[in-house]
């Protein structure tokens, strides 16, 4: 059977949802047609109600998987987002380095960083030097001012995309976490001693070749239960803050609904291990 | 005031008269004897019909609902129409439809944009009437792009929200302008301001011209 009008059924039958589904998504028309009529006159359906009750299937079946693959996609906006955001900051402060040794030389009492490039964005350049000088600085307060909108995105969007993620590890460095295991899916499919040293590569390689100790933490030490924690413990501390963390992430991929649970045994566990350091005071 | 669709009533829920319809409950909505309210300060076409605008709605049309949201309203259009399918684009609130439709099994959810009808128009027939309230800027161009589902004649029922146009202009003025850009295919029935259910929006009963 086929229909060469170009209905989404047209290569389908009822009993090949998947195929029908398919359709539904990725096929497209100019113009709508009189598509049950043709559905039955095509053999697709014994009739109209037949018809209709498998389109309702085919269109439930392709929503369902058009909302997940778009969810899932959502992941990869926040890893360009983030990236970009650290790229931004990046180039800014490397820039604020450059601006502060040419702004030493041209004006008085110039600081340092970004607060630095504000200050001088902010003076009358007297001559072509000092213009090219504020012009620059210009550039890096737009660059530093597009990371902070950056932040924001990450902010509002992490949430949506890894709730237990990013209640656990906050927006930015859940953000961050995905993006090291390139994607969602990916951080849920690593055990919790990878995650532990995400961010730690060099260090890792360099303690496999022999010639280091094996990395305690990799981009989770910018978390306050590892850097909050007392250097004996941070090891302890990392590691259960990577466990529960895995578990987030699974969560997130796999159900995509937040379990306040993970939380709450993250904060019990810290709990014992920071008590410790009081017991030995 | 004219008359409610067929399948659409006035029901009394804890003593108030609201409009209803008959079907399973979507968004914790008061329900009794099977009717279920149709809280119009939640949809502008509750709105418009709690206004007493002429919809040209007699139940068991078929539509097409471009911005359907979680499914508020198109699930009260679907207790009382015929085929519906329903348009949205954001993945979110979409999850919300999918429940809002499985019950319903002339609801035909697709997770598509309304501005490029052609990603839908393998699935969709030509309808009776397309109901719009998407919320966004460039509202009466998608309301022209979506006319090829009308037959001449067609029906649109479409709420505009200055708001999604421009943030600081007069709402008559955006309202105009938007009205305007209506009329290169629909010849406008009647508008109206959906105040107190909705701010700063118009209710739209548009015909499809030839
Ligand atoms: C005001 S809400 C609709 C509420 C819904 N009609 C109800 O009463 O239950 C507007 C919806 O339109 C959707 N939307 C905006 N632009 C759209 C587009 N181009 N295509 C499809 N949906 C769109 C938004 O995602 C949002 O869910």
């Amino acid at each position: 059977m086929s229909d060469e009008t170009g209905g989404w059924f047209a290569d389908a039958t009822p009993d090949e949802p998947e195929r029908a589904s398919a359709a539904i998504r990725q096929r497209s028309a100019d113009a709508p047609g009189d598509w049950s009529t043709r559905a039955v006159d095509a053999g697709f359906a014994a009739d109209e109600t037949a018809y209709y009750d498998a389109l309702h299937e085919a269109t439930l079946a392709a929503t369902r998987t058009a909302v997940r693959e778009a969810e899932r996609a959502d992941d990869q906006q926040l890893m360009h987002a983030v990236r970009a955001m650290d790229d931004c900051e990046r180039t800014a402060n490397e820039l604020a380095e450059r601006l502060h040794e040419w702004a030493g030389s041209l004006f008085a009492g110039a600081g340092t960083g970004i607060d630095g490039a504000r200050d001088v964005a902010d003076r009358d350049p007297d001559g072509p030097a000092e213009e090219r000088a504020v012009a620059l600085a210009e550039r890096v307060v737009e660059l530093a001012d597009e990371a902070a909108d950056l932040r924001a995105h990450i902010e509002r969007t992490a949430p949506e995309v890894a709730p237990n993620l990013a209640t656990l590890a906050g927006p930015v460095l859940a953000a961050r976490l995905i993006a090291l295991a390139g994607g969602l899916e990916s951080l849920a499919k690593k055990p919790a001693g990878t995650i532990q040293v995400l961010g730690a590569e060099d260090a890792l390689f360099a303690h496999l070749r022999g010639r280091a100790p094996s990395p305690k933490h990799g981009v989770i030490y910018v978390h306050e239960y590892v850097r909050g924690t007392r250097e004996e413990d941070r090891g302890s501390a990392a590691r259960a803050l990577a466990g529960k963390l895995a578990i987030a992430a699974r969560g997130d991929h796999y159900r995509g609904e937040f379990n306040p649970a993970i939380e709450r045994q993250l904060e019990e566990r810290m709990a014992t291990i920071r008590a410790r350091g009081e017991a030995d005071e | 005031m004219s008359d409610l669709p067929a399948g659409v009533e006035r029901r009394r829920f804890d003593g108030e008269k609201r409009l209803a319809t008959q079907g399973p409950p979507v968004y914790g909505e008061p329900t009794a004897d099977g009717w279920r309210a149709w809280d119009a300060r939640r949809s502008k076409l509750g709105a418009m019909l709690e206004t007493g605008m002429d919809t040209g709605l007699a139940g068991g049309e078929t539509v097409l609902y471009l911005g359907a949201a979680s499914g508020t309203t198109v699930s009260h259009v679907a207790d009382f129409a015929g085929p519906t399918y329903a348009i949205e684009f954001a993945a979110r609130p979409a999850r919300d439809l999918l429940d809002a439709s499985a019950p319903r099994d002339r609801l035909f959810p697709l997770l598509k944009d309304a501005r490029t009808p052609e990603t839908y128009a393998h699935v969709v027939e030509p309808v009776d009437v397309v109901i719009q309230d998407v919320a966004t800027r460039g509202q009466a161009a998608v309301a022209n792009a979506n006319a090829r589902f009308l037959d001449e004649g067609g029906l649109l029922l479409a709420a505009i929200k200055a708001r999604s146009e421009d943030v600081v202009a007069d709402p008559s003025a955006v309202f105009e302008r938007e009205l305007d850009t209506l009329r290169e295919t629909y010849e406008i029935l009647e508008t109206a301001r959906l105040e107190p259910f909705h701010e700063d929006h118009l209710g739209v009963v548009a015909r499809r011209r030839a």
